[in-house]
């Protein structure tokens, strides 16, 4: 076998500075404060990056993407639980792409080392490497990272605010500030006299707001408790308003045809389509065509009946050959080799057995099909996106139109759906072109769901061999390869030009950073080398390795004649107390106990990812008209749950979102384009197959966890067990209804 | 020529050709964007509005066959004034990232007036074509439950 890297934090910070062109840095640019972008006007007083304060309220800055997870509501509740803001008169908004808003966290975890095993020092030294996103304006949502980013600087924000307003306050009334106090966006005298924040506005515009230590969880009174969603309303009644929703004055509608073999054109002929009811333009994007129009159904309609020749693929044409190409590379030189326990090649006695597994490729399908506006002037760019990158997208909008990031100005609008594909940029300066094509007349440009499936950015193909020994009930030996096509590496081509050095990590995500300890283990990650558009699917690796180790460790568990979820509780015991917990509390909560009647089948499934183990237990029947899904138990050790409705939310969702793919999801290639167009070939779970859920959060793990995507994973091979426990047959290939007759 | 037609009360001449879905008409035409584009061949549920108490899918109901009064979620009731399945849909915390709930509620209102104490199959049935990509269903159905024991106590 010939080399295979291991990653360094030295080639890992090489490669940083590598992304932004050589960038210096040091101690004193981390540790720089990044510059508050907030304007405050007249009478207005912006006291940190995150807290506006004037006469009409105050207006909390959450910059993440709210695309369902709940996050403006529990960001909100991290200020305002410090700065004594009434929970009612509370506004959110997602805030001007910034520096101050840099994820701290997603650099960190690129960090070696499976994040279960992590020591308080190795915990903050993944701290401290995450506050290098602040040199590369890295301002993402995503890999679950918002509270763990959040937890303490938002919370600080809010009391550094509270203590301006105190002081304030003093400064007004002539008293010593010891003797205020704050309760509901009033500064409180002894004598119990109110004075609002909103009336301090301007009075603390010049003070300095001072740095104090945070309250004791003890005292939280919106912090843990489940918080009245800021944006349900809206929500609820039709006035939440999304990237499509834009309205301005003499606003034209536009839509998009591009490659669907993500090539170029040949040819376009639009001499029928230009004279089509209300078309006002036909633009030739290079790699496809938009059109502008009165209204976005006119567009739509014209935008098919330009007739296209396509650029043939440069991937393999059909779903067989990309299927080869990743079976290829199997027998290929080894990328990442991050798990290496024990010998594995020592000969271990013990029964052995081995399988194969293939995942297909998926789409994200978001509710809301792609969509942003935009209204160029000449000099300015402004554009209204439901975006989960806000930095990388406005300077990618501005070096579309040739303008400078300082000429654009981009509204993070809410998202109909992220799971990782609104972090790409080419919605928004598609908009950005078509609008620059047309000066000072806002383009509101809407996909149609054919175009958003076709040229979506996939979660991969994915193929694992393994091999496992087990002996005296548990497992002595895993040895696993996986192969598929990096989606660190394509994404990181993309968006920023260069593929940062080191071993791909996400790829062997969910498996080799799994809390087993097993003796001679061993996960080697293989790259095949096609480049079919791939982007973040929510879970990245780990929507593929865990369902493919995971269901390995079922047949492991079936070889050794052990209970499935005692295997993994011996497995998990020893290595990582927090993911025993939860498989104990699955256990608990389902009433495990290996028996099921005939036509019932239970399966658990479990996975460690985003730095929250949760374990699931799926029950299956078999009604004699197909087989459902009647109930999914969920444990989830999160650390703290900042709100335990949404957290509950978050874990039923990721577990859906995993059905639902598990099932039925698969998107299959014919001539270089995806073969699924809408929602009639690429469907989902809906309402009368959902099972009913019970969702447990514990609180022991040391650490905090993420809560939008540790759900997924371990969903889809909890089911998969859970139909072998119910018909004898296992599935090593998803989509499962290739093998079983489920109720779609 | 124009088509008149009456959306939430109040009626509007629409100059567009008769072909445009009402979907459209709604979203850029009058500026109801409450209303959501999801598929545009009837099989999510996103677009659903009223037509006479009926629930349809207003991507396939071209602006010429418009064949009564329009309500879209914008009508149903307002942020000041919801409608008790509205109020529901709060209480329940039903929205992640509340793309489909407008017609996730402009069907559930249909069932629930169709229909005012719907079973578990009731729901099933009525609902399934309405697809929710975040996975609101366990509260949805909570939702209508309870919206449906608040409306008969209304009543």
């Amino acid at each position: 076998m010939g080399r295979v890297r291991t990653i360094a934090r030295r080639t890992f910070l090489i490669g940083s500075a590598a992304i932004v062109g050589g960038v210096a840095f040091g101690a004193y640019q981390i540790n720089k404060e990044a510059p508050n972008p907030l304007i405050a006007g007249d009478g207005e007083a912006t006291l940190n990056p995150f807290v506006l304060i004037n006469q009409d309220g105050v207006t909390l800055i959450a910059p993440r993407a709210e695309m369902g997870q709940g996050v403006h509501t529990t960001l909100a509740a991290l200020v305002a639980e410090e700065m004594d803001v009434a929970w009612t008169d509370i506004t959110v908004l997602h805030g001007p792409p910034a520096q101050a808003y840099y994820n701290s966290v997603f650099l960190g975890m690129a960090l070696p080392g499976a994040h279960y095993k992590d020591t308080p020092f190795k915990h903050g030294m993944r701290e401290q490497v995450g506050k290098v996103g602040k040199l590369l304006d890295l301002q993402a949502t995503g890999g679950s990272t918002s509270m763990k980013d959040f937890y303490e600087r938002m919370r600080h924000a809010g009391a550094s605010a509270r203590e301006a307003l105190k002081l304030a306050a003093a400064d007004r009334l002539g008293v010593d500030v010891a003797t205020l106090t704050t309760k509901d966006s009033n500064v409180v005298t002894p004598d119990g006299t109110m004075i609002a924040y909103t009336d301090l506005a301007e009075a603390v515009r010049d003070i300095t707001p001072p740095d104090v230590a945070l309250r004791d969880k003890s005292s939280w009174k919106y912090l843990g408790k489940s918080m009245p969603r800021t944006d349900m309303v809206a929500k609820s009644t039709g006035t939440a308003d999304f990237g499509s929703d834009k309205k301005l004055d003499g606003m034209k509608f536009a839509t998009v045809r591009l490659s669907p073999t993500r090539a170029g054109m040949v040819s376009y002929d639009d001499s029928f389509a230009k004279d089509m009811d209300g078309v006002e333009a036909i633009i030739d994007m290079g790699d496809g065509i938009a059109v502008v129009a009165s209204n976005t159904w006119l567009a739509l309609q014209a935008a098919e009946a330009v007739e296209i020749d396509w650029e043939p693929a440069s991937y393999p044409a059909d779903t067989d050959g990309l299927r080869a190409a990743i079976a290829a590379s199997l027998d290929t030189e080894a990328d990442s080799l991050v798990r290496d326990d024990g010998d594995v090649n020592s000969g271990v006695e013990g029964t052995e057995i081995t399988a194969e597994y293939y995942v297909p490729w998926l789409a994200h399908t978001t509710m809301e099909p792609m969509s942003a506006t935009a209204l160029y002037t000449g000099d300015a760019l402004e554009v209204w996106s439901g975006n989960q990158a806000p930095t990388m997208i406005r300077d990618a909008c501005a070096k579309a139109v040739g303008l400078e990031p300082e000429q654009v100005t981009l509204h993070t609008t809410l998202l109909g759906g992220g799971f990782g594909r609104r972090g790409e940029l080419d919605f928004s300066t598609q908009a950005a072109r078509i609008a620059a094509t047309i000066p000072g007349t806002p383009i509101r440009m809407t996909w149609s769901r054919e175009e958003d499936i076709r040229r979506d950015f996939y979660r991969p193909a994915a193929i694992a061999q393994f091999r496992g020994v087990v002996q005296n009930g548990t497992a002595a030996l895993l040895d696993g390869k996986i192969a598929a096509p990096s989606v660190f590496h394509n994404s990181s081509l993309r968006q920023l030009g260069t593929v940062p050095p080191g071993p791909d990590r996400l790829h062997v995500e969910g498996a080799a950073d799994q809390p087993y300890a097993i003796p001679n283990f061993r996960i080697a990650g293989h790259l095949t080398d096609i480049d079919v558009p791939l982007g973040f699917w929510r879970s990245v690796g780990a929507s593929i390795n865990g369902f493919m180790l995971d269901t390995f460790i079922d047949e492991m568990a079936h070889a050794a004649g052990a209970d499935p979820l005692q295997f993994r509780l011996d497995l998990a015991r020893a290595e990582h107390a927090p993911s025993a917990g939860v498989i104990e509390a699955v256990g608990d909560m389902s009433g495990w106990t290996g028996a099921t009647p005939d036509n019932i089948g239970r399966g658990i499934g479990f996975n460690f990812s985003f730095g929250t183990p949760v374990a699931e237990v799926v029950e299956v029947e078999d009604t004699g008209n197909g087989i459902k899904i009647n109930k999914c138990w969920i444990a989830a050790d999160l650390g703290t749950v900042l709100d335990p409705s949404i957290a509950e939310a978050q874990m039923t969702s990721g577990a859906i979102y995993g059905f639902s793919a598990a099932m039925q999801g698969e998107i299959t290639f014919f001539d270089g384009m995806a073969e699924q167009s809408n929602f009639y070939d690429y469907d989902a779970m809906r309402m009368h197959n959902v099972p009913e859920f019970e969702v447990r959060l514990l609180e022991t793990n040391p650490f905090m966890g993420g809560a939008g995507e540790p759900g997924t994973p371990p969903s889809m091979p909890a089911l998969g067990n859970a139909l072998f426990d119910l018909t004898g047959t296992r599935a090593r290939e998803l989509p499962l209804i290739k093998t079983f007759d489920l109720i779609l | 020529m124009a088509t008149q037609i009456t959306i939430n009360g109040t009626a509007h001449n629409v100059d567009l050709p008769d072909d445009v879905p009402l979907l459209w008409v709604l979203r850029d035409e009058v500026g109801l964007t409450g209303t959501k584009f999801g598929c545009g061949v009837a099989a999510c549920g996103a677009c659903t509005v009223h037509i006479d108490g009926e629930a349809v899918r207003s991507c396939q109901v071209a602006l010429a066959d418009v064949w009564g009064d329009v309500t879209t979620i914008e009508g149903l009731g307002t942020p000041d004034n919801m409608a008790t399945i509205q109020q529901a849909w709060v209480d329940h915390q039903v929205a992640q990232c509340g793309y489909c709930q407008s017609g996730q509620i402009m069907n559930a209102a249909a069932l629930l007036a169709e229909t005012p104490q719907p079973t578990d199959q009731d729901i099933d049935d009525a609902m399934q074509g309405n697809l929710c990509r975040c996975g609101t269903y366990p509260r949805i159905r909570a939702a209508i439950k309870d919206a449906a024991q608040r409306l008969a106590e209304e009543a």
